[in-house]
C-alpha cells in the first residue's frame, strides 16, 4: 500500500517537473524570437545607416538615395492622424466615462470600440478608400492621415475612458458643490488629473500607426518624389519598406533595412517613454 | 430679472450678471454634452460605416458570383472570374497553425510568469514578451522574408520532407519543394505575433484567481501543476477562451507579415509547404493593380468577409472575457 502511494507520489512529482520545465521552455521560446527579430532589424539596419538617408529622396530602381520624402510623409500623416484622432477620442472617452458610464448605449459603444481596437487595420484602410479616395478620385496624404486617425481613435477612447473612471468621484462632487458647471469640472479638474494617462494613450496610438502599412496602401499610396501637398499621393516609411523589400535590388533592400531600423527604434522609444510616464505617475501617487 | 432691477438698484447688476452667467454655463454645458455625445456615437458609426461601405463596394462581386464567390477556386483577373476559396482557405489554415503553436506556448509563458518564476524575474520577462507585440508587423515581414524563409528552406523543410512527408495520410501536408514560403512559414510567423496577446490575457486572468483557493489546494498536497490544471484553469476557463479568440482575431486579420512570407499564389495546394494566399495578403498585394470594377469589387468583398469573420471572433472573445469579470464582481 505504501509502496503504491510512493509510486503515485513519484509520478505526480515527475508530471509536475515536466510541466514546469515545459513552461520554462515556452518562455525561452518566446524570448528567442524576440532576440532573433530585434537582432536582425538592428544588425541589418545599422549597417545600412548613412547620412544621405535624411538628405536624399527615394531613388529609382537600382540606384542610391535616401528616405527623406518618406520620413516627411510619415511625419505629416501621423501628425494629421493625431490632430484628428486625439480630440475625437478624448471627447468620446469623456462621453463614456462621464455621461454614459453604466448605460446600455455606453456599454455598446465600449464594446464596439474594443472591437475596433483589435480589428484588422486593412479593413479600416478599405473603409477610408471608399469614403475618401473614391470621392476625391485619387489617392492622397489626407486619406492616409484619416485612415491612421481611425487607428489611433479607439486607443485614445479607451485610455481616456479608463483614466477618467479612475478619478475619484469626491473630486467631481467637490468641484460641482462649489457651483462649477460640469463642463468646467471635466476640462479643468478631471482632465488635469487624468492627463498623464491620456497622454500615454496618445503615445501608444502613435506607436501603433508609425509601423502601420496596410491601410496606407489604399489611401496615401506612395510617391517617389518630394511632396508636401496633402491632397496628392504621399510616400511613407512603411510603404516604402514594403515596396523596396519586395524588390530584387540590393540597394533598395539596404534602404528598406534602414527604414525598418528607424521605425523599430522609434516604436521602442515611444513604448519606453509611455512606460516611464505611467511609472512616474505611480510613484507620484504613492 | 426686470422686477429684480426695480426693487434694488445696488444688487440688481450682480443678480442679473449671476443669472446671465448661470444661463451661459447651462448653455455651454449643453454644448459640451452634445459634442462629447456626438464623438461617442462617432465610434459606433465608424464601425457601421466600415461594414456598410465594404458591403456596398463588394455588391458587384456578390451579385455577379453569388455563393460561388465563396466556393470557387478560380481567381482570374484576365477573364474577370473571381472566387475567394483559396484566400479564405489560406486565412483559416495559417490562423489554425498559428493558434496550434501559440496557445500551448502562451499557456506555458503564463504559468511561468504566475507560478514558477521568482518574483524579481516576472516583471522584466513579462515586459520583454509584451515587446513582441510592439514590433510593427512590417518588421516581422522583413525578418520573415530575408531571414526566416531561407532558414525554413535550408533546414526545416528538407527535414520535414524526409520525415513527416513519408508518413501516410498527413504526409501530403509536408511534401513539396523547399521554397521556404508557404502556409507553414506564415503560420509560425503569425504564432510569434499572437503569443504576446494571448499570454498577457492568460497571465492577467491567472492573477485574478483568489489566493485562498490556490493555498487550499496546496495545503491538500497538490503540486504546482495540479493547482494550475485543476484550480486555476477551471476558475478562469471562459477568460482563457476569450484570450485565445482575441489572438485568433489578430491572426485572421494580420496583413503585412503574412504578405511577405505566404508567396501570393492562387493555386490551391494540399501541402503546407507550398505558397498560398490569405484574404488580407490578396487585398494588400493586388489592390493597386485592380484594373477593372469587378476586380476591385471582388477585393472589397474579400475585405467585407474578413471584417465579418473577425467581428464575430472578437465579439466572442469580449463576451468570454466579460463572463469572468462579471463573476469577479459578484
Amino acid at each position: 500500500m505504501s509502496a503504491l502511494s510512493e509510486k503515485l507520489y513519484a509520478r505526480r512529482r515527475f508530471k509536475n517537473a515536466v510541466a514546469l520545465s515545459l513552461s520554462f521552455a515556452a518562455t525561452v521560446f518566446g524570448l528567442f524570437w524576440l532576440v532573433w527579430i530585434l537582432w536582425t532589424a538592428f544588425s541589418n539596419g545599422v549597417a545600412a545607416l548613412k547620412p544621405s538617408l535624411f538628405t536624399q529622396m527615394t531613388p529609382p530602381p537600382g540606384s542610391d538615395g535616401g528616405l527623406l520624402n518618406a520620413f516627411f510623409g510619415s511625419l505629416m500623416m501621423s501628425l494629421l492622424a493625431v490632430v484628428i484622432g486625439t480630440p475625437i477620442g478624448i471627447a468620446a472617452g469623456t462621453y463614456l466615462a462621464e455621461y454614459a458610464r453604466k448605460s446600455a448605449i455606453g456599454e455598446t459603444i465600449r464594446f464596439v470600440n474594443d472591437i475596433l481596437l483589435s480589428a484588422p487595420s486593412i479593413v479600416l484602410g478599405l473603409f477610408v478608400y471608399t469614403l475618401v479616395v473614391r470621392q476625391m478620385g485619387h489617392f492622397s496624404g489626407l486619406a492616409g492621415g484619416i485612415a491612421l486617425a481611425l487607428i489611433i481613435l479607439p486607443v485614445v477612447v479607451r485610455t481616456t475612458d479608463e483614466m477618467l473612471q479612475l478619478v475619484p468621484s469626491q473630486m467631481r462632487e467637490a468641484a460641482l458643490s462649489l457651483g462649477v458647471p460640469q463642463w468646467k469640472v471635466t476640462v479643468q479638474v478631471l482632465y488635469r488629473s487624468a492627463m498623464s494617462g491620456i497622454l500615454t494613450g496618445v503615445l501608444l496610438g502613435l506607436a501603433r500607426i508609425s509601423g502601420e502599412t496596410a491601410p496606407l496602401l489604399f489611401t496615401a499610396l506612395n510617391n517617389q518624389y518630394w511632396s508636401s501637398d496633402m491632397l496628392q499621393p504621399m510616400a511613407s516609411v512603411p510603404v516604402v519598406i514594403f515596396q523596396y523589400a519586395m524588390s530584387p535590388y540590393d540597394s533598395w533592400h539596404s534602404l528598406a533595412w534602414a527604414g525598418a531600423f528607424m521605425v523599430t527604434v522609434f516604436v521602442l522609444l515611444l513604448s519606453l517613454v509611455s512606460r516611464a510616464i505611467i511609472l512616474r505617475k505611480k510613484v507620484h501617487n504613492d | 430679472m426686470s422686477s429684480d432691477s426695480l426693487v434694488s438698484s445696488s444688487t440688481a447688476p450682480t443678480a442679473s450678471a449671476q443669472n446671465a452667467r448661470a444661463g451661459r454655463d447651462a448653455r455651454t454645458d449643453t454644448i459640451f454634452r452634445t459634442v462629447v455625445t456626438i464623438a461617442g456615437w462617432f465610434v459606433l458609426i465608424t464601425l457601421l460605416g466600415a461594414a456598410f461601405s465594404m458591403l456596398w463596394g463588394g455588391r458587384e462581386a456578390f451579385s455577379t458570383f453569388g455563393w460561388q464567390f465563396l466556393t470557387s477556386t478560380e481567381w482570374d483577373p484576365v477573364n474577370h472570374k473571381f472566387g475567394a476559396f483559396v484566400p479564405i482557405y489560406g486565412t483559416l489554415v495559417t490562423a489554425l497553425i498559428a493558434m496550434l503553436i501559440a496557445v500551448p506556448v502562451s499557456f506555458g509563458i503564463a504559468i511561468f510568469l504566475t507560478e514558477v518564476a521568482p518574483n524579481w524575474m516576472r516583471g522584466p520577462v513579462a515586459a520583454a514578451i509584451e515587446l513582441l507585440a510592439g514590433i510593427p508587423s512590417i518588421i516581422y515581414g522583413m525578418w520573415g522574408l530575408f531571414v526566416f524563409v531561407p532558414f525554413m528552406a535550408e533546414h526545416v523543410i528538407p527535414w520535414l520532407n524526409a520525415n513527416l512527408g513519408q508518413w501516410p495520410v498527413i504526409g501530403a501536408l509536408f511534401r513539396g519543394p523547399p521554397l521556404g514560403m508557404g502556409m507553414l512559414t506564415a503560420g509560425i510567423v503569425l504564432a510569434i505575433m499572437v503569443i504576446p496577446f494571448v499570454s498577457s490575457v492568460m497571465r492577467d486572468v491567472f492573477l485574478t484567481v483568489p489566493v485562498r483557493l490556490k493555498e487550499s489546494a496546496y495545503a491538500l498536497g497538490g503540486t504546482t501543476w495540479e493547482v494550475v490544471w485543476d484550480i486555476v484553469l477551471p476558475f478562469t476557463r471562459s477568460a482563457v477562451i476569450g484570450g485565445v479568440f482575441l489572438g485568433l482575431g489578430r491572426a485572421l486579420g494580420e496583413t503585412m507579415a503574412v504578405t511577405f512570407v505566404l508567396g501570393n499564389s492562387h493555386l490551391l495546394s494540399a501541402s503546407l509547404l507550398q505558397p498560398g494566399n490569405s484574404i488580407a495578403a490578396t487585398i494588400a498585394n493586388e489592390f493597386t493593380e485592380a484594373d477593372s470594377d469587378i476586380y476591385l469589387s471582388s477585393l472589397i468583398a474579400l475585405g467585407f468577409l474578413l471584417f465579418v469573420v473577425t467581428f464575430i471572433v472578437l465579439a466572442i472573445a469580449k463576451l468570454m472575457l466579460k463572463r469572468l469579470a462579471m463573476r469577479e464582481g459578484n
